[in-house]
Order: structure tokens, then sequence, then C-alpha cells
């Protein structure tokens, strides 16, 4: 599956964008556009289910080192970004914190990622009224985004880097938000690109190997360039590389990073002085 | 990978490696076994042995065991609940050798009942069976399963895959013990396997023990 062959299908068929994702799925897994219509919903139902009881909660996170990052965020106001940007994000600190604490949570592309998505979609249901359906639509169009990053490059951080979690997870999350807000297929492509050349490069270097620091923040924004590119996608600002393309690049980038930088806790912040005096001084895991 | 892959599952966090992973090798052990087991030893190798406290992969393999889903909140609080039921549990650093470095040993006890298996979280919550009573395998758990001790005689199976009759995706034969006369077959299923054909099965000549344990991807 490519974004391209994606829309080619739905422009010589005159079917809708996120009909031609399941069909293209169909094709190349066998599966029963119905039957994933469905799975997509049950998920994008937890999604929201779990965004409600989560926002803003402190968490009492497995090694403590986050929790409290969602509560105090939500108990302040937004000063420079948007009311829809700022639920965003505390929905996404939430999500990631709960995660942290062995909450529930739908691993939309993955668990260390997986507040990005119910940010976007909380807000625009909370905020813009969106109805299940249409945000449904938007999140099949997610899956679509993620199916071509997944198939020609990566969705796991111990391969390609962070850039392959929270950068797939922006995209998605962006051209989820551009189709919901009715921008057409060559938008959506153009958000997901512009997202994911902005995070390009981004390594995964959690603290001691802990889905904690900077994961958790990391989602949050995640959330916020996922917006500020959809923004952009639908003021008609365009990526000059096409998404294809832009995936194609991230693979390269992903290979070409190190291993201390890809999930193993052996470079970049991991390995820092506050990072190393932590792991020996003050780590203790709660029980 | 499907866009349900892509989008999904529902899951216990914070790790598809550490926690989704480790909890599907347990349960698999679990459905192996057919029950929560009496006693359990889970000897954890490598990254697994380094992290399993702050990533929770201890409740993770404790709920697995126990049976409980992977979305199931319940796992959080695995330790609790295991100490509750009675379950005799211990959790053991172990070099395993040349292997995954997510990879686990699980011990699993229940009256004369023994089963030793070994799992590898691959990433993404993907797993793989390599070692099942000393004989080494690579199963996805994702199919349907069957592991049958045989007679290590002809036509045993010949015997054996006709009373499956469903297609067979992948097979595995080993000898086990020449002495014994015996060896292991597993064959990985397309379709769900019932329990009346299960006891058909057990019940030919060739056949000494047969286990069936469901696709991890089915919801009970």
């Amino acid at each position: 599956m490519t974004f391209t062959s994606i829309c080619q299908l739905a422009n010589l068929s005159g079917i809708l964008l996120h009909d031609a994702v399941l069909i293209s799925d169909m094709a190349e897994n066998g599966t029963d556009p119905d039957d994933t219509r469905h799975q997509l919903s049950s998920y994008l139902s937890v999604i929201l289910e779990e965004a409600e009881l989560q926002y803003g909660k402190s968490h009492r996170t497995l090694t403590g080192l986050t929790g409290e990052n969602a509560r105090s965020l939500s108990e302040s106001h937004p000063r420079y970004v948007s009311e829809f940007t700022y639920m965003a994000m505390v929905t996404a600190l939430s999500i990631s914190e709960s995660n942290a604490s062995m909450g529930r949570v739908v691993a939309c592309p993955t668990a260390g990622a997986s507040g990005v998505i119910p940010g976007i979609f909380y807000a625009l249901q909370k905020r813009h009224s969106i109805p299940f359906d249409r945000l449904l639509e938007g999140y099949i169009i997610c899956s679509g985004i993620g199916n071509v990053i997944a198939t020609h490059a990566t969705l796991s951080g111990a391969v390609g880097g962070c850039q392959a979690e929270i950068g797939s997870a922006a995209a998605m999350g962006s051209g989820g938000l551009v189709y919901i807000s009715g921008g057409n297929a060559e938008q959506v492509g153009h958000a997901a690109a512009l997202t994911l050349k902005s995070l390009m490069g981004l390594v995964c270097d959690p603290i001691g190997g802990y889905v904690e620091i900077p994961c958790v923040k990391r989602n949050a924004v995640g959330a916020s360039i996922a917006i500020s590119c959809a923004e952009m996608a639908l003021g008609g600002v365009e990526s000059f590389v096409p998404f294809d393309e832009t995936v194609w690049a991230m693979q390269k980038v992903g290979a070409s990073l190190s291993e201390t930088l890809r999930e193993t806790g052996q470079g970049g912040i991991a390995i820092t002085r506050t990072a190393k005096t932590w792991l020996t001084e003050g780590r203790h895991d709660n029980e | 990978m499907s866009l349900s892959d892509v989008c999904g599952p529902v899951m216990i966090g914070p790790s598809s490696s550490h926690t989704l992973g480790a909890l599907r090798i347990a349960r698999f052990v679990h459905n192996l076994l057919g029950r929560t087991p009496e006693k359990v030893h889970f000897h954890l190798h490598a990254s697994f042995a380094r992290t399993y406290r702050g990533h929770g992969t201890d409740r993770a393999l404790l709920g697995g065991i126990m049976g409980l889903n992977e979305d199931d909140p319940s796992v959080r609080d695995a330790l609790t609940s295991a100490k509750a039921n009675g379950l005799e549990f211990a959790f053991q650093p172990d070099d395993l050798g040349e292997t995954h470095p997510n990879t686990v040993r699980i011990e699993a006890w229940f009256g004369s009942l023994y089963q030793d298996v070994w799992g590898a979280s691959i990433g993404a919550g993907m797993i793989r069976i390599t070692r099942i009573n000393g004989v080494e395998c690579l199963l996805s758990a994702m199919y349907p399963t069957l592991i049958i001790i045989n007679r290590d005689t002809p036509r045993a199976l010949g015997k054996i895959l006709e009373c499956i009759e469903i297609n067979v995706a992948n097979l595995y034969l080993r000898r086990i013990n020449k002495l014994m006369n015996t060896a292991l077959t597993i064959a990985e299923l397309d379709e769900p396997f019932s329990p009346i054909k299960l006891h058909h099965l057990a019940s030919l000549d060739v056949v000494e023990e047969a286990h069936y344990v469901p696709s991890l991807a089915a919801r009970p």
C-alpha cells in the first residue's frame, strides 16, 4: 500500500478516501472491509473512553519518573496555543502517563506513542462536537497512513528510532485531522508529509529503557506538531516532497541511526549525568 | 500488517514488547496447561532480566499465566491476585544462552502436569515460542496449535494428519528420544480445533499426549 495508490483508487473508482483505505487493505491482506471498520470502531471507542477517564489525572507510574504532567498542565490554562491544541496536549500526557502506570491503551501505532492520536480525536469530539461516525472515517485515514509507514519503513522505535513511533503517530493524526476537517486527499498527504519531515531523525532514547522520559512529553509535543501541520495543509501549504517519498527517506534515516539511539537506553538523554545519577541512586520501582 | 494491526490492539501498558509480548507468552503456557498452574518459575533472560520490574513484565507474565486477556486492567494487580489465589511463583534472572534478549523460560506445574516453555517477545507485541519441553520450535502462537507427543513409528504422522482433517499451515516433527521411541509433533492449523476432535486425536494408538492451544488472536 502506498499513499499514491490509495488516492488513485479513490479517484479512479469515485469512492471516498477512507473507503479506498479499507479496500486497499482488503486487496493486500484479504481483510473484510466491514470487519476492519468494526475493529477500528472498537479501538476508537476505547481511545475516547480512556481519554474521558484519564483526562488531567495523576498517575502512579512504574518508576515514578512521570505521572503528574497531565494534572499539572490541566490545572493551568492555555496562554499561546489554542484551546483545541491545549486539550490535545493534556489528553496526550494523560494517556501516556496512564500507559506508564499499566493503564489500558490502544497501541495506535505503538504503546509508547499511544497518546498522540487520542489527543487529537478527543479534542475533536469535545471542542468541535464531531460525531463518532465522522471521527471513525478520520481514524480509518490514520490507519491507512500508518499502514504505508509500516509497509515501507517501520513503526518500531527499536528499528527506526522515535521518528517511527511519535513521528508516525503524529503523521497519522495530522492526516486524520485534515480529513475530518474537510480537507481533500492531497491535503491529507501534505499534512502527513509535513509532520513526518518535522520529526525526521528523532531518536529513541528512553532513560533506563522505560517508556516515561522523554516519551510522555513527546506525545504532547507530537500532537501539537500534528495540529500545526494540519493547519498548514488546510491553509494551502504543500509539502514539496510527497508523503510516500518522505516515508522512504525516514526508513533510510532509521537504518543509519546508531543502535544506541534505537530504544536501547544507551544514547541521547538516556546517558546524561542526570539520567545516570537517577539510575544508580534515585531509582526505586513502584510495587 | 493489516489496518487493525497498525491501529491496535487494546492492551495494558507500558510496552508492547515488555508487557504485551510477555503476557502473550505466559498465556500460551496457561493454554497449553489448560489451566492456571499451582506453581510457576519465570527465568528471565538479558533485557527481560534487567528491566522486568520497571516495565511491569512481572505482572504481565503473572497475568498471562492466570489466563488474563491483554486488555484486562487487572493485569496491573496480578502480583496481588496471584498471591491471593495461592499461586506459588518466582522470578529469577537467568542466562539462557545465545537467544533473543527478550526471552523468558516458563516452568509451570499443576499436580503431575509439567510444562517447560521458552518464548521471545520480538517487538510490536509479537511473540515466538522457541522451545517446548526441550524441543526447539518457532511458533507465532497466532494459529490454533496442536502439540502432540507421539510414537516414533512409521505412519504415525499420517494417522495424526488424517485425524486432524483441518488444513495445516505449519508442521514441526522432531524425535525426542530414540530409545523411548517418542517424537514431538506441532501443527499450526488454519481453523480452531474442537474438544471432541482433540479427544479422538488423544485416543489414537500412536498418540501419547495431545495438547491444544487456541490462537492468541482468538478471544475466549
